[in-house]
């Protein structure tokens, strides 16, 4: 047991430090917007040309050969100095690790440098019209074309962030059009601007364009858009809904952040006179500290060469519990303001998100009593 | 950075775990209730005597008084397993408060005979004068650790008036405020010894309640209603998540907090503060589930589920529940002046 870092790290620490303040830029405009979008990926561009928008990844991708520590303390500086949400994430967080355990050299090597250089800008595309929870549901079909060596995409994906502004997506397709359920899937990464593609852009709950459909008709993509081999993409999906559920996507150091910024809010607005108000707040505070020392240990074993694999699950009914805890604390704090369009109200619509996205918090539930608890499945 | 106990401290953790499977199964539980009619002390007794041999008694005893000279990070381990077998016997207020405390006293000779096996030491350090494991124990220590000015006493023999717990293992007893003699101690080994206790019965907390689950898990999945065993049911299953989610989570902070006392960290006694609170809670949830799932059997005195469960209910709150160790924490993030605490 040792719960400091190196100098080396704190080095590290450091050199972030000075960066991200000296550079953080603030009161962007939404990222679900088309307007705050642009504005994010300048910042994003700004990352990448400093060399922190991938820390972790190999150097000749953009990246500083980071260990899984530093990245862990890269996440608590890039929230403790109020940096922007990272518009880039689904591609940086969820398909990059997918790519780096899957993907041929020849695609590492011509989709990451993009990838962090915000040149490629990735969405998701797993939920369809009738297969939400149950993603084995996925009705999109991959046909093959010889002739033009490749394979035609037909469906609707739905639900996929920020779809509307990005450039490509990836997801799950049938491509054997005899099978079911999680059989006969393989999982592409599709050009969005590829003929046949439509998107269309439609307003979240807080009113921003960050949801979008994905309409295919028969779209083309070569050979070289599959990613993990063919009718093998459930196993290769399920390495991405690991890392979306676990502690690539939320880290500590967003819930950390936010914590702190709850007390000071109980601070100002004489929670000290109040104990049930300041019960909650240390509560939410509590259990984000929580989250941080269950994510070291977690680092720990992962450093030590353990997988995680259903114990994600864990991390993703834990976060998202926080983060709406957090969120309703503050607004309760704020009373009659808590309506007024503001850093927290906006918090709490971002957060409400959390126990349906990434798979739904009853889903999780029946994989922690199957897959860690050993329950029966029938 | 590395969040792990080393292997050392690891195999000892292993050690007592199979030595108390072993040892100590729910038959022994029971005869560790005294007065009642399964009641064996001296069964009780044996198993004292091998963690005795294994040296884990005199664990937390500095070298110099005879002891292995081990720190928390090493001993919560064990406590967590002596939660998990629901040992019927003060290990935690003996191995963990009393050895240190009693070090620090100058009590030479009684830290020789405590590291040796021979002498089971009853704690209770809030003010209550309720003692736990009293009219088990060769000495007891009573007094209160968080008042300001407060002092602890000895009492050997053990002087206290007999009470009824609702867990039977508990053996409490009442001592009088002005019974026993004074021990010399200053107030920061006085803080010392109440963050252990408090550390020590989060741990014990996570193993009663890792018990608990694991009774719970088993059983849905051989208990069959309606045609099917009723841990394939959502209701069952999402109660049974969460009961381990709260688990879990409050495991990390019980092995941070012992870190943190370990090196006289200045956040230390907020670290066990959140430690204690998460077990005690987490520890309450699953002992609950646990008793709801399995229905009607657990609600009974021959079914062994009860034997942890009123171990949970009466340890989640000895050593400052919940409320108060959130209170704590409270202080330590500025939103309570410190002088409010008691």
């Amino acid at each position: 047991m040792d719960l400091t870092y190196t100098p080396a790290e704190e080095a590290f620490r450091a050199e972030a430090r000075a960066w991200l303040e000296a550079n953080v830029p603030h009161d962007l405009a939404s990222g679900d917007s088309a307007e705050g979008f642009a504005q994010h990926l300048e910042w994003e561009r700004a990352l990448h040309a400093a060399r922190w928008a991938v820390v972790s990844w190999p150097e000749r991708y953009g990246g500083r050969d980071a260990s899984i520590w530093e990245w862990l303390i890269f996440e608590e500086e890039y929230y403790r100095a109020g940096a922007p949400m990272r518009v880039t994430q689904n591609g940086i967080f969820l398909l990059a690790p997918t790519i780096f355990e899957f993907g041929t050299q020849e695609q590492q090597d011509a989709l990451l440098p993009r990838m962090a250089a915000a040149e490629d800008l990735w969405c998701q595309g797993w939920s369809e019209p009738g297969a939400g929870s149950d993603l084995a549901a996925t009705k999109a079909r991959a046909v093959r074309d010889e002739a033009g060596g490749g394979w035609r995409l037909t469906g609707q994906k739905t639900w996929t962030t920020r779809g509307a502004f990005c450039t490509h997506m990836f997801g799950l397709f049938r491509s054997d059009p005899g099978s079911e359920r999680h059989r006969g899937l393989t999982y592409f990464m599709v050009p969005l601007d590829a003929p046949g593609v439509t998107v269309r852009g439609f307003g979240r709950l807080d009113g921003d364009e960050g949801f979008a459909e994905v309409f295919l008709d028969d779209a083309f993509v070569p050979d070289d858009a599959v990613l993990g081999g063919v009718d093998r993409g459930w196993s290769v999906a399920m390495a991405t809904t690991g890392s979306e559920r676990g502690l690539t996507l939320r880290s500590p150091g967003r819930f950390l952040s936010a914590a702190e910024r709850l007390v000071e809010l109980a601070r100002d607005r004489g929670a000290r006179e109040d104990a049930l108000a300041r019960d909650r707040v240390v509560r939410a505070w509590i259990d984000a500290d929580a989250y941080q020392q269950f994510t070291l240990q977690q680092v720990t074993e992962i450093a030590a060469g353990s997988a995680t694999g259903a114990r994600s699950s864990l991390n993703k009914l834990f976060w998202s519990q926080l983060d709406v805890r957090l969120h309703e604390t503050a607004l309760d704090l704020l009373g009659p303001e808590a309506e007024l369009d503001g850093p927290w109200s906006r918090g709490f619509l971002f957060a409400l998100a959390g126990p349906i996205y990434a798979g739904t918090n009853e889903i999780q539930r029946n994989i922690v009593a199957e897959r860690v608890l050993g329950l029966p499945r029938k | 950075m590395r969040f792990a106990l080393n292997s050392d401290q690891a195999a000892l953790r292993e050690a007592v775990r199979d030595l108390l499977r072993a040892e100590c199964p729910p038959a022994v539980v029971r005869a560790g209730w005294p007065g009642s009619e399964e009641s064996d002390l001296a069964r009780v007794r044996r198993v004292w005597d091998q963690l005795g041999e294994m040296g884990v008694l005199g664990a937390a005893v500095p070298e110099a008084d005879g002891g292995l000279g081990l720190g928390a990070v090493a001993l919560v381990g064990l406590l967590e397993e002596a939660g998990r077998a629901a040992l019927p016997l003060p290990l935690m207020e003996t191995a963990f408060v009393a050895g240190p405390l009693l070090a620090a006293a100058g009590e030479a000779a009684l830290v020789e005979r405590l590291a040796a096996g021979e002498l089971v030491v009853g704690a209770a350090l809030d003010g209550s004068g309720i003692v736990p494991f009293a009219q088990v124990a060769d000495a007891l220590i009573a007094g209160d650790a968080r008042a300001p000015g407060g002092e602890l006493r000895l009492l050997r023999p053990p002087a206290f008036a007999p009470l009824e717990s609702i867990d039977g293992a508990r053996g409490l007893g009442r001592v009088a405020a002005d019974a026993g003699l004074v021990l010399d101690l200053d107030a920061a080994a006085l803080a010392a010894a109440w963050e252990r206790g408090a550390l020590g019965a989060a741990a014990q907390l996570l193993g009663l309640g890792r018990a608990l689950l694991a009774l719970a898990a088993d059983y849905v999945t051989e208990r069959r209603q309606f045609g099917v065993a009723i841990g394939t049911f959502q209701a069952v299953k999402h109660q049974l998540a969460d009961a381990l989610l709260a688990l879990e989570f409050a495991a990390p902070a019980v092995l941070r907090a012992a870190w943190s006392l370990d090196r006289g960290a200045g956040d230390a006694g907020r670290d066990v503060a959140v430690a204690k609170a998460l077990a005690s809670d987490a520890a309450l949830q699953v002992a609950a589930t646990a008793l709801q799932v399995h229905g009607a059997i657990a609600y009974t005195v021959e079914y062994d589920l009860h034997l942890h469960a009123k171990r949970v209910w009466a340890g989640a709150r000895a050593w400052g529940d919940a409320d108060w160790q959130r209170t704590r924490v409270a202080a330590a993030l500025g939103l309570l002046p410190e002088e409010a605490l008691r």
